[in-house]
């Protein structure tokens, strides 16, 4: 029994709206007490439509902002950044990876740089160090040299993917927040970048958090699965128990939302067809 | 093998080519746009002309012909030959003239672009990347800047300052200011919230390099663009204080107040305004369109390569 990379408990968000010059100031509750752990080398997916908190929460993990109220426990210690700010050991810890692969890369910014760059406010590296330590980086994640004095506008979305996961390697992290970070490519590219992420947490035991509404590419890649429904966790198990045996209501609707291509399924849905 | 030649030839590149390659990469962009060329060209040329005005002027700036008063320039019947493109109302050379004014004209329109931007970035980053109270602060002082007439701000600022041509520029820099806060501003509120200044702040970077290094750099393409207009405007701003005697002192040659003691003999000698008026426009004409090539070579989502 591992010791727990990341452990949620009971994590509430709220957004205050203020009021306008009619409206009445309200509070939206994004995330409703939602608690996870997850342990090293294993991904946990959050899974959920549009605007069910998946973000929110992700934005919390990665400490980006502070959560309203709850624990959040990186490698078993508390972290709050709400009062006690946030150490630099403790921003390397965790990293995360956009959905969208072209918003996430300075448009200035030579790929050399996007990579040196967290290196460069971190450590007391020096460029040479760093630079020999981009080029790794690069190779690990299927580039070549040749990229690292070129502008991200240069690069296909797989590519710009690629880097941001580069990026988000370069300090050593223990935890990966992954926000979509297929969801944006075509399906071939999709494959081969999953197949890098899966390839780099053997190679550097990492701990996935991977948020997506893509039930295919769960499956490929969970371990647990949590289902969030408005900003509730409303299922929560490994991966094959949720798949095999959901047992509230919206996760059994999510699973008949996904389409399915076999002969069976054609033949049933033509079959109701005609009958209606 | 070819992993070893790669590595050597980017080690180079930082190491002592670096600068050097940029700026090569940087005039293959510009020259592209032979607008912006040619507009570079002619402020090259006026940027020599200003240096090395005492050598290539043939009269001094200020020396009156007291035989030749308001002579036509000297392919006019009546011209004459020393005085190319004649003489002004007491006597004074105009090329002469034009030449020095050169010097003046430029130093102006630098001198307020460089106080406007600096101090204008500076508070537009800072209202927009707080926001908040700071944001409030700066920018209602902006707004009741920009609610006087520029002119009229720039007169009492020179009112109370003394007139002279520093305080002058002083005063145009001040009013000019608030455009480029607000551009920032705007560009730096737009930049704030895109995924890779999140990424930046994710990776451990601070406000100050989150504002100066990853959010400023994206935000210059406005601004480049507004800098070179404020250098016309600037320009002209000077020589309007120049004329109401504010600005640049009488037996200064500078282009605008040339120009606005000029005006009286406009029907009987059209080359006392004539002139002084090309120069200007020729000087700003060739700033804006080298600021609009600038503009397309420094930003990198118009490379192709």
């Amino acid at each position: 029994m591992t010791a727990p990379i990341l452990e949620g408990r009971n994590i509430v968000r709220d957004y205050h709206v203020r009021g306008g010059f009619l409206g009445k100031a309200r509070s939206i509750h994004a995330v409703k007490g939602v608690s996870f752990k997850v342990e090293r080398g294993k991904t946990l997916a959050i899974v959920g439509e549009s605007g069910c908190g998946k973000s929110t929460l992700a934005r919390i993990i990665t400490l980006i902002d502070a959560a309203t109220s709850g624990d959040l426990l990186i490698e078993g210690n508390k972290v709050d950044i709400a009062t006690e700010g946030l150490t630099p050991e403790m921003r390397r810890k965790v990293q995360i990876i956009f959905q969208n692969p072209y918003g996430s890369l300075n448009p200035r910014q030579k790929i050399g740089e996007v990579l040196g760059e967290p290196l460069r406010i971190n450590t007391d590296k020096s460029a040479e160090e760093r630079r020999d330590l981009a080029m790794r980086m690069l190779n690990k994640v299927g580039l070549g040299h040749e990229h690292y004095n070129r502008y991200p506008h240069m690069f296909s979305g797989g590519q710009r993917q690629r880097i941001a996961i580069a990026r988000a390697l370069m300090l050593n992290p223990s935890l990966l927040v992954l926000d979509e970070p297929v969801s944006a490519l075509d399906l071939s590219v999709q494959a081969q970048v999953l197949n890098l992420l899966a390839d780099l947490q053997d190679e550097f035991q990492l701990t996935y958090v991977f948020i997506s509404h893509d039930l295919s590419v769960v499956r490929y890649i969970a371990d647990d699965v949590m289902v969030m429904y408005f900003g509730e966790a409303v299922e929560y198990g490994s991966r094959d128990r949720v798949f095999a045996d959901p047992q509230h209501a919206y996760t059994k609707t999510l699973f008949a939302a996904t389409p399915r291509a076999t002969v069976e399924s054609i033949r049933a849905r033509l079959a109701r067809r005609r009958a209606a | 093998m070819t992993d070893q030649s790669a590595g050597e030839g980017i080690s180079a590149d930082v190491d002592i080519g670096g600068r050097r390659k940029a700026l090569i990469e940087f005039w293959h962009y510009f020259s592209v746009n032979k607008g912006a060329v040619l507009g570079l060209a002619v402020f090259v040329l006026l940027v020599l002309v200003a240096i090395f005005a005492p050598l290539i002027a043939p009269h001094a700036p200020n020396e009156q012909y007291r035989d030749a008063l308001l002579t036509p320039p000297s392919w006019h019947a009546d011209g004459r030959p020393e005085f190319l493109l004649g003489t002004d109302a007491v006597g004074r050379d105009m090329l002469s003239r034009l030449i020095f004014g050169a010097r003046y004209s430029l130093f102006i329109g630098f001198v307020v672009v460089v106080f406007a931007l600096f101090s204008g970035i500076i508070l537009g980053v800072l209202a927009g990347y707080f926001r908040g109270w700071v944001d409030t602060l700066i920018m209602r002082v902006m707004d009741v800047i920009l609610a006087f007439p520029s002119l009229l701000l720039a007169l009492v600022l020179v009112a109370i300052l003394g007139p002279g041509l520093f305080n002058a520029m002083l005063a145009i820099a001040v009013v000019l200011q608030p455009h480029f806060a607000r551009l920032t501003r705007a560009a730096v509120m737009a930049e704030k919230n895109r995924e890779y200044v999140i990424s930046a702040k994710v990776a451990g970077a601070g406000h100050l390099r989150l504002m100066l290094v990853t959010i400023l750099p994206n935000c210059l393409a406005p601004l480049i663009v507004q800098a070179t207009l404020s250098f016309s405007n600037a320009i002209l701003e000077a020589a309007a204080l120049g004329f109401l005697g504010m600005g640049a002192q009488p037996p200064t040659p500078e282009w605008g107040t040339m120009l606005a003691a000029a005006r009286e003999f406009i029907l009987r000698a059209p080359w006392v305004v004539t002139y002084p008026g090309l120069a200007i426009l020729i000087t700003v004409l060739a700033i804006n369109l080298m600021g609009d090539g600038l503009r397309d070579a420094l930003d990198p989502k118009l490379k192709r390569s």
